[in-house]
């Protein structure tokens, strides 16, 4: 040794550094995962598949039960992409250790969660890409057009911050990534049925759709059917419109409420040990 | 640290414990399953808060844990660090990312003897291995103070070795560790002193070699006399085995003169108080 450094003296690596840092690990955790990748990215693709090849009627207007499919199917791949994926990945790593190690290292906490952010969003932006690929490729979905766009992505962006925030916090009640799935998976299924993803939302039964519409799986699939359908079958809709701003409205209170329960009870270590 | 005192519930699982940590020495808390080794170990790293008593780790309260503190520290937990799918090699990367000064991740691989596991998944390495692996996390860092909490369980003998002589370098370098082991013969090759804890108190802090008064403890002398097995403990064994070979005309039958083992010593301590 030459020179003698004064450890306390040497900076902190920058945040940035961490983040890139924490956005690559997350980014490998996930694509190398074949379970992950399967379920939350093949399962939306292999059902739109399906539901094109199978039911093929027109919901009037000349409209295919296909097109209406596609705003359905991309709102569940933002569900299964954050709030299901979240919820098991964090309750995954809550339970074997790999949270309780990361926060006895200098990193900033905030990284973790920048971290989950990035694979999210690389996650999300895929499994949309690749839905509207096979929307289009294979049954001749028209692409949404003009200021559509717009709101395709601020219902997408919004909705899938709420949901992660969502799934961070539901991992908490879970005691493994295995029972955070058992607990996650029948009510990510349940709200697809009864948020109008996979039947339409207008012959639901009424109290199946206020059930629904305590959650924000429904108000996606409403603000992206806005993206993907003409806009006379907005009538068909509970309101007779579109509601794109009770849309942004409850989407947003979600985030709120999300990022509240976050904060009250995110834990680093498995319960039990304090 | 003084007076420290955890419960869980209306179990005491420390109970007004003093210690002090001398900076560079391996000082090793001894002690059976549930006597509070993890517990005390895990306050000092700040991932419990004491009920009672007052902890300072390097000058700061671990509960208020800093970056800056952090990245003086090295952790290896009991539980390891976790599944993963990235490989020896990145894991050690992205934790070195997260320290101001860390060391080369090859050459922390080549420290623990894992270098040619550096592109296997952290997930696909055995028992052993991950345990290295978790050591390798822990150093990178270039830690001032490692815990190292129950490191070598699961190693095989020569494992064991390789990790003696890891600790003893690391100890050459100047780091300061606190290791829990319940393995005597880990304590006696490694610590400069030995804490024995039992029912969550320090039953006696020692260099190995006086722990429980082992180096002025009565040796024991026995033999056979009429048939019957005799023995005697002495301070001056070797006047006693004089006047032992005065009252026989040859060898003294089945002569036995024993000190008593660091194991005798331990078991007195940690047993129940009679």
């Amino acid at each position: 040794m030459t020179t003698t450094t004064n450890r306390a003296e040497v900076a902190l690596p920058s945040l940035a550094t961490v983040y890139r840092t924490r956005g690559s690990v997350e980014l490998k955790e996930f694509f190398r995962q074949r379970e992950s990748v399967v379920f939350t990215l093949a399962f939306p693709v292999i059902l739109l598949v399906v539901f094109g090849a199978v039911l093929k009627y027109d919901i009037g207007g000349g409209v295919t039960f296909t097109q209406y499919f596609m705003a359905g199917i991309i709102a569940a791949g933002i569900l299964g992409a954050s709030l299901q994926n979240m919820a098991i990945s964090i309750a995954t790593e809550r339970s074997d250790g790999t949270l309780k190690s990361l926060v006895g290292t200098p990193m900033p906490k905030s990284a973790y969660f920048v971290g989950k952010i990035v694979q999210v969003l690389a996650v999300t932006v895929l499994i949309v890409a690749i839905l509207l690929a096979v929307g289009v490729l294979a049954y001749g979905i028209n692409l949404p057009s003009g200021s559509d766009w717009i709101t395709f992505v601020w219902v997408a962006a919004l909705g899938s911050a709420a949901c992660t925030l969502l799934g961070i916090a539901v991992s908490s009640l879970a005691k493994n990534g295995r029972s955070a799935s058992a607990m996650v998976t029948p009510i990510a299924i349940v709200l697809q049925f009864i948020s109008g993803v996979f039947f339409q939302f207008s012959e639901i039964p009424a109290w199946m759709q206020t059930i629904a519409s305590f959650f924000p799986l429904k108000w996606m699939a409403q603000g992206l059917r806005s993206v993907f359908l003409p806009h006379f079958l907005a009538a068909k809709e509970p309101a007779g419109t579109w509601e794109l701003g009770r849309v942004a409205i409850v989407l947003g209170v979600w985030c709120i409420a999300g990022l509240l329960l976050c904060v009250a009870t995110f834990r680093w270590q498995d319960r039990g040990t304090d | 640290m003084r007076g420290l005192v955890k419960r869980y519930g209306d179990f005491v699982a420390v109970d007004g414990l003093d210690l002090d940590i001398r900076r560079g020495e391996v000082f090793a808390l001894l002690g059976p399953n549930g006597a509070g080794k993890t517990t005390t170990v895990e306050v000092c790293e700040g991932y419990r808060a004491p009920d009672a008593g007052r902890v300072r780790v390097l000058g700061e309260d671990p509960s208020d844990g800093s970056r800056r503190w952090k990245a003086q520290l090295g952790i290896v937990l009991q539980s390891g660090a976790g599944d993963s799918q990235l490989t020896c090699r990145e894991l050690l990367q992205a934790q070195a990312s997260y320290y101001p000064d860390p060391r080369d991740p090859d050459e922390v691989l080549a420290l623990v003897g894992l270098t040619e596991k550096a592109k296997s998944r952290g997930k696909t390495l055995s028992g052993g291995q991950r345990r290295r692996l978790d050591v390798a996390l822990g150093i990178v860092g270039r830690p001032t103070l490692l815990f190292l909490d129950e490191p070598t369980t699961g190693f095989d003998p020569e494992a064991r070795r390789q990790f003696w002589s890891l600790i003893r370098s690391l100890r050459e370098l100047g780091t300061t560790m606190l290791l829990t082991t319940h393995y005597l013969d880990e304590a006696e090759a490694l610590a400069d002193r030995v804490g024995v804890i039992a029912r969550g108190r320090l039953v006696e802090v020692a260099v190995p070699s006086a722990l429980g008064g082992r180096e002025t403890a009565p040796a024991v002398v026995s033999w056979n006399e009429d048939g019957v097995r005799r023995s005697e403990a002495t301070s001056t064994p070797t006047a006693f085995v004089r006047d032992l070979t005065r009252r026989f005309p040859g060898e003294v039958p089945d002569l036995a003169v024993a000190r008593p083992t660091l194991e005798d010593v331990y078991l007195q301590m940690i047993g129940e108080p009679s």
